[in-house]
């Protein structure tokens, strides 16, 4: 019976309403069968629904948490959307994340307890070179000896770990620390100022806002983005027309790495404000979910980092007020990307009797 | 302060009090959280209606602790138990923003005028187990696999070491790092690699059972953590060093409750009910009551696990003959004693 269907592939080139329609459909399949898992669970299906995505709109707090979280998704997404579009398929964004991180606390750590208006953008400029040359290993090794940059960027992330478990436990330890694992708390200058009273929310939101046009531009308008696009089409085509693919495997993962490892350093001053063995839950591979749910286009990452920081947020809301497990936010998040990936593939592919 | 006691005194009439508990990890059905939320269920048994309680489970470290922390606290939480050590800072900077809840902070080292810390002398169960450990060793070997280097896992390997040298100088101390509080399928492979070492008594200071598991299934002794282990390595636990927190979440209700509450570092040990040993029937008889004995001196003050003479891994002297390690000393322990093998680090 089964093996008298078989798949084919459709000829098939998205168009604008494709790129909105898709994830749409993709968020309301997810939401359909959260419901249906939930009221198979016992539990109240709206009022849960109603916790996770609409509360946390409705507090400023709660609000200003998710554009936190969200903006530092959408800072990683939108590096990586640079070199995906190009088929350059950097997974090591968590670990250009660390890096970045490590380098601009350097910077702070260096300016322990000294004022200064400079130290801040010393930092952000640390944290995006810091995650830049880290990102530059496996783009050299994919253009020198031709390795898969999919391995070598993720088994770069676990060295980046280490990296800091290494500083945290051993050099950069606050000698008045007990010996705990952990840096001196940075000095006041090399803090992100919050901006909002009574909220968390500081200047990585902003910076976020103005780097959405900047990459907009790039890969719509530039003659650059052009090449990045061509690549990504044909690997031939680009050859023909003369360009270097080499130099879109350097530019996506310099661009993507200091994407991240500026959101590493933007999470470590604003949020945590010293060095700890473990900075990110992981938001470098979270933000491969986002980038592909926002279909690579930089104003549809926006939406998309925001739903999946809302899935998190509202994860802890139901936890606190309805005693939800927290693992129920984990499947949401796996149901994104699943309904995603199938509405994808229903694009792309039919199903035809034999 | 006074002020503040009115204060408590006068909401604790009105309402229950609304207690909260932030674990770092899933509740399962042994191990530190686990030991944790029993201590939950026990106050909550006691108080009644008096008390109203709520835990969040699995909240990470760092940044996003404080926002679980803080949501606790803005939504009318009066006491509430942090209780891993990376809550430390973000509870700090909730606590001053939230002057009339209460915060207790486990493991961590500071406070502020209204959030207190308090962590287990468990290095005293620590030095009993190690006794327990080196009778049953017949090859001299001992295997502990430990989470991370900090001074709370080294003085538990020490205290263990020289407890275990206590009765059998000879005893070696294998240590490998896991890394990772809680990694069942590592735990698994670290305890496999200490037996293939040769070691025929294996215990861990992480969070799983798998060390136990491992020991029972590969036939050699294990000594339990957290919680006693016992039904997962029947033949295996000859003994477990357990947390208990019951006395100490009932005695920091009451204080708030009547208005008594002052931010302190409270460091309990077997005297107060916090840390426990536990033997089980596969320690021998004559073994087991020496160690009830020395449990009775160490309750008494009579003895002191860290009592020198203790040489460092590279045989230099750190105390001399009838010396004490104190508090401070015992706080930002840094180093393994003569008979640890392995590095600090990784």
């Amino acid at each position: 019976m089964f093996l008298s269907y078989r798949i084919e592939k459709k000829s098939y080139t998205p168009t604008f309403w494709d790129n909105i329609l898709l994830p749409g459909c993709a968020l309301l399949a997810m939401l359909v069968i959260s419901g249906i898992m939930l009221v198979l669970l016992g539990y109240p299906v709206f009022e849960v629904l109603f916790t996770f995505f609409i509360s946390p709109l409705t507090n400023l707090y709660d609000f200003s948490e998710v554009v936190m979280k969200a903006s530092i998704l959408v800072v990683i997404a939108l590096g990586l959307a640079v070199g995906f579009r190009a088929n350059v398929w950097n997974i090591g964004a968590e670990g250009q994340f660390v890096m970045g991180g490590i380098a601009g606390s350097l910077v702070a750590l260096y300016f322990y307890e000294q004022e200064g208006f400079y130290i801040l953008p010393l930092m952000m400029l640390s944290g995006a070179i810091g995650g830049a040359l880290w990102a530059m290993i496996p783009a050299f090794l994919k253009n020198r000896f031709n390795t898969n940059e999919i391995l070598t960027s993720l088994m770069l992330v676990y060295i980046a770990e280490q990296l800091l478990n290494y500083l945290t436990y051993g050099p950069l330890k606050d000698p008045d620390g007990l010996n705990f694992p952990q840096t001196v708390y940075f000095s006041e200058s090399a803090i992100y100022p919050y901006l909002l009273e009574g909220t968390r929310l500081s200047i990585t939101p902003v910076i976020t806002l103005l780097l959405v046009p900047l990459v907009y531009l790039l890969i719509t308008k530039s003659h650059l983005g052009f090449q990045l696009r061509v690549s990504g089409y044909s690997a031939a085509a680009a050859k023909y027309a003369g360009f270097s693919a080499k130099k879109m495997v350097w530019i996506s993962f310099i661009l993507c790495g200091a994407f991240a490892g500026f959101a590493g350093i933007s999470e470590v001053s604003a949020n945590i404000s010293q060095l700890i063995p473990d900075i990110s839950p992981g938001y470098g591979f979270t933000a491969i979910i986002v980038a592909f749910l926002g279909r690579l286009h930089p104003v549809g990452i926006i939406f998309a980092g925001f739903f999946m920081a809302l899935i998190y947020i509202g994860a802890e809301s139901a936890q606190i007020s309805l005693g939800l497990p927290v693992s129920i936010g984990n499947v949401f998040q796996g149901l994104v990307l699943f309904c995603l990936l199938a509405s994808e593939f229903m694009l792309r592919y039919q199903i035809k009797r034999r | 302060m006074a002020f503040c006691g009115l204060f408590w005194a006068g909401q604790a009439t009105a309402d229950p009090l609304k207690v909260a508990f932030v674990y770092i990890s899933p509740i399962g059905d042994a191990g530190w959280t686990y030991q944790h939320e029993l201590g939950r269920k026990a106050i909550e048994r006691e108080f009644g209606d008096k008390i109203e309680t709520k835990y969040i489970e699995n909240v990470a470290e760092g940044p996003d602790s404080e926002r679980v922390i803080r949501k606790l606290a803005s939504s009318g939480y009066d006491l509430i138990f942090g209780t891993s050590f990376g809550y430390m800072n973000p509870m700090l900077k909730v606590a001053k923003r939230f002057p009339k809840v209460v915060f207790e902070h486990a493991t961590g080292y500071k406070t502020a005028k209204n959030m207190g810390n308090f962590s287990p002398r468990f290095y005293q169960g620590r030095y009993l187990s190690g006794v327990a450990a080196a009778s049953k060793s017949k090859k001299n070997v001992i295997g502990y696999l430990a989470a991370f280097p900090i001074p709370e896992v080294i003085r538990g390997i020490n205290a263990f070491t020289l407890g275990a040298q206590s009765i059998n100088p000879k005893i070696k101390v294998k240590v490998v790092w896991t890394n990772s509080w809680f990694d069942p399928g590592k735990e698994a492979e670290a305890a496999s690699s200490l037996i293939a070492q040769g070691a025929d008594v294996v215990t861990h200071h992480t969070d799983s059972v798998a060390a136990v598991k491992t020991a029972n299934d590969k036939g050699v002794y294990a000594i339990g953590y957290h919680s006693n282990m016992f039904k997962h390595g029947e033949k295996a636990q000859i003994g477990a060093v357990i947390h208990k927190w019951d006395k100490f979440y009932a005695k920091k209700i009451r204080q708030v409750l009547d208005g008594t509450w002052k931010s302190s570092s409270a460091w309990e040990g077997i005297n107060e009910g916090m840390v426990d040993f536990v033997v089980t029937s596969n320690l021998d008889e004559k073994i087991a009551s020496k160690i009830k004995d020395l449990r009775s001196d160490i309750v008494s003050g009579n003895f002191h696990p860290f009592t020198g003479p203790i040489h460092n891994q590279k045989g230099s002297k750190v105390i001399g003959a009838g010396e004490q390690l104190d508090d401070k000393d015992l706080l930002s322990m840094d180093y393994f004693v003569k008979g640890v093998e392995g590095k600090v680090g990784k």
